[in-house]
């Protein structure tokens, strides 16, 4: 099963035809996700092969979707570009949109999540690696050959991290791993991915990686202590930041007592959740679990 | 980028937010022909990007242009938590009747805008939301209607501040919006005895990723800002934070750069700094890098912990041994490579060994290659 995307996963591609957008859809198709479309109105009823196939470009989210059934849209344009391209998708009805661009200004996310979310779009992101469900489908950044199919559920707010944990623990592998992206407002949270990793049959055990800032570790704390019946793994990353500085992703800030990582570490372990102190402990954690 | 009082007073005035006349001077002779300006007497303000400047003494009435050269004089180079103050602004004087508080901010949790309030101005407002949390009125905004006239009714009556203030509100969501800010913050807002209602004291925090729609925002952004080897990393469109360890760190990905500090802590050194060069990690940006971080005199040692994703590891190695031929390493330096093709890139910087000299060393794990580079900080200290 996997979680929000799988092998019948149709994938347009918003901004497919330029730099990034060609290097990820390349590397998407490679990994044997079903990449349907491009959308750029520029470029509407052109093509481009890559891979050995041939992907048309489309006008509008809307067109791509009626002429190839396509419920999940990739997006790498710039970030001037960003909420017009997801208010399309939106609009259009898609299922899944994930945000790959970085320096999207916070009041266009926040105008663009809540119509995503009136229009029933499950948004991913922004600043995020995207999603793959190994052997399935892979709709964002992340590298496929690291990692392998298997039975953790994987959710995090930083891309290297998911990748270490994802090749640490190649050997047992996953069902799905979520990048969820490191900005202070984001579509999908840690606790969307926790109810879905709950309810998918094909994971035993999740993995949560999470950072300073903000509350939602702690609010997801609250939720696995409520919800979740499977194990759950933790890891935090941020515990020598010092306070009012921005370390690298635009959310990871430690304010005053708030966000800070032990306040995270505390609050996930108050819920029973096994928090590794380093990536490599976590890991460990997660072999002791499925042993 | 959080501004100075007086920038955050300019887009008040921009936006129709009312506020007192003002002046702002870097040198006390200045401030007797400003103060002058105002009619005599004035308030002068040092300019810090903190709090408590009143208590520290950066706020002083002068009841002449001669008193307002001398608060300036003593004011000018203060240090104010670690601020030194380079500016201070001279204002009007105001008949204070009544101190309210307003602001706009970003509510992360619930994904949206909030308005907060309180008729307990000119106090810290953290301290009233933790003390009388009731004082402080706290209203989420739709983010599709934004503050209208009915919305500014609402905010005031909730939080008991008078009729007049609403228009200010109205005024005031627009720098919030317009100007792409992430805070804008009015304390205190004042009612005067002639029932005029002024922001006396602001606070404005600009998303910079909103740059590229506000070209005048650059005047805002001062490059020679806070440590010297943040500014010079800032330069090469390095993402550097300088911090107070021995370790100097290069990573990438902001995660696993945090990860990396905190795994150095563990083994008994303290890091030295952030530093996220991104997903590729070309030879370039390592060899700035590393630039950076050599120049840094409390570095020790060096850990470079890459994992190699879409940049696969032999290429990572190629750039790390082109890097060290572009600058020439005066520390000891651990390697750790991990990810796709990681014992090709680790063959690769084994075969280079002779070359790179004693002081490169490689090891297979994070946490290993983080107690390295942790022991021989403390040895070279």
């Amino acid at each position: 099963m996997a979680i929000f995307i799988d092998r019948n996963s149709k994938v347009i591609v918003q901004g497919m035809t330029g730099i990034e957008g060609m290097k990820h859809t390349r590397r998407m198709l490679a990994a044997g996700t079903d990449v349907v479309g491009g959308v750029n109105p520029r470029k509407a009823g052109t093509s481009v092969t890559v891979e050995g196939r041939t992907v048309p470009v489309f006008g509008s989210v809307k067109e791509a979707m009626a002429a190839t059934d396509a419920d999940v849209t990739v997006v790498f344009v710039p970030p001037p570009f960003v909420r017009a391209a997801v208010d399309e998708a939106s609009d259009a009805g898609i299922d899944v949109a994930v945000v790959i661009t970085e320096g999207v200004p916070v009041h266009d996310t926040v105008a663009f999540r809540a119509r995503a979310a009136s229009s029933g779009t499950r948004l991913i992101g922004p600043n995020c690696p995207g999603l793959i469900s190994p052997g399935q489908s892979n709709a964002g950044i992340i590298p496929a050959d690291i990692t392998t199919a298997g039975r953790i559920g994987l959710v995090s707010k930083s891309g290297t991290l998911t990748y270490q944990l994802m090749y640490e623990l190649r050997d047992i592998g996953f069902s799905t791993a979520v990048g969820i992206g490191g900005d202070p407002v984001i579509g999908t949270t840690h606790i969307d991915c926790l109810r879905a990793f709950e309810q998918d049959p094909d994971t035993d055990l999740i993995v949560m990686i999470g950072e300073i800032g903000g509350d939602a570790e702690e609010r997801a704390a609250a939720y696995i202590a409520e919800h979740i019946s499977k194990p759950v793994v933790g890891y935090v990353a941020g515990f020598t930041a010092p306070e009012g500085k921005t370390m690298g992703h635009a959310g990871a800030i430690v304010s005053g007592s708030s966000g800070t990582a032990l306040a995270k570490q505390q609050a996930l372990e108050a819920a029973g959740v096994a928090v590794g102190r380093t990536p490599s402990a976590a890991a460990r954690l997660v072999r002791e679990r499925l042993a | 980028m959080d501004l100075f009082e007086y920038q955050a007073r300019e887009l008040f005035a921009k936006h129709g937010v009312p506020v007192l006349d003002s002046h702002v001077v870097d040198e006390a002779e200045a401030a007797g022909e400003a103060a002058r300006l105002l009619g005599g007497r004035a308030v002068v303000k040092a300019q810090v990007k903190t709090g408590g400047r009143g208590k520290a003494g950066g706020v002083k009435l002068a009841s002449d242009p001669a008193e307002a050269v001398a608060h300036a004089a003593r004011i000018l180079g203060m240090d104010i938590k670690g601020h030194t103050v380079e500016k201070v602004m001279l204002t009007r004087t105001a008949d204070i009747a009544e101190e309210y508080y307003v602001s706009f901010l970003l509510d992360r949790t619930n994904r949206t805008f909030l308005a907060m309030a309180s008729v307990e101005g000119g106090m810290d407002i953290e301290e009233v939301a933790a003390t009388r949390p009731e004082a402080l009125s706290r209203i989420p905004i739709d983010p599709d209607e934004g503050v209208t006239d009915d919305k500014a009714r609402e905010i005031v009556a909730a939080a008991g501040l008078p009729d007049e203030a609403a228009p200010v509100l109205t005024a005031l969501w627009r720098v919030f919006t317009e100007e792409d800010a992430l805070l804008v913050e009015v304390n205190p807002l004042v009612r005067t005895e002639d029932g005029q209602i002024l922001a006396l004291d602001g606070k404005v925090t600009l998303d910079a990723n909103a740059r590229f729609r506000h070209p005048d925002h650059t005047a805002y952004e001062t490059p020679g800002e806070g440590d010297p080897l943040e500014a010079a990393a800032k330069t090469k469109g390095l993402n550097y934070v300088k911090l107070d360890g021995s370790v100097g760190i290069i990573g990438n990905g902001a995660g696993l750069v945090m990860s990396t500090l905190d795994v150095v802590a563990y083994s008994g050194s303290d890091p030295a700094n952030f530093l996220d060069i991104g997903g590729g990690a070309s030879a370039q940006v390592m060899a700035d890098g590393l630039g950076v971080i050599l120049a840094d005199p409390d570095v020790r040692s060096v850990f470079v912990n890459v994992f190699g994703g879409i940049t696969a590891c032999d290429a990572v190695a190629d750039g790390i041994i082109q890097a060290l031929d572009q600058v020439e390493l005066t520390k000891p330096l651990v390697v750790r490579l991990d990810g796709n093709n990681a014992e090709r890139g680790r063959a690769i910087l084994r075969d280079a060994a002779a070359s790179l000299g004693p002081l490169v060393q490689q090891l297979d794990t994070m946490d290993g290659a983080a107690s390295r580079a942790a022991e021989l900080a403390i040895a070279g200290s």
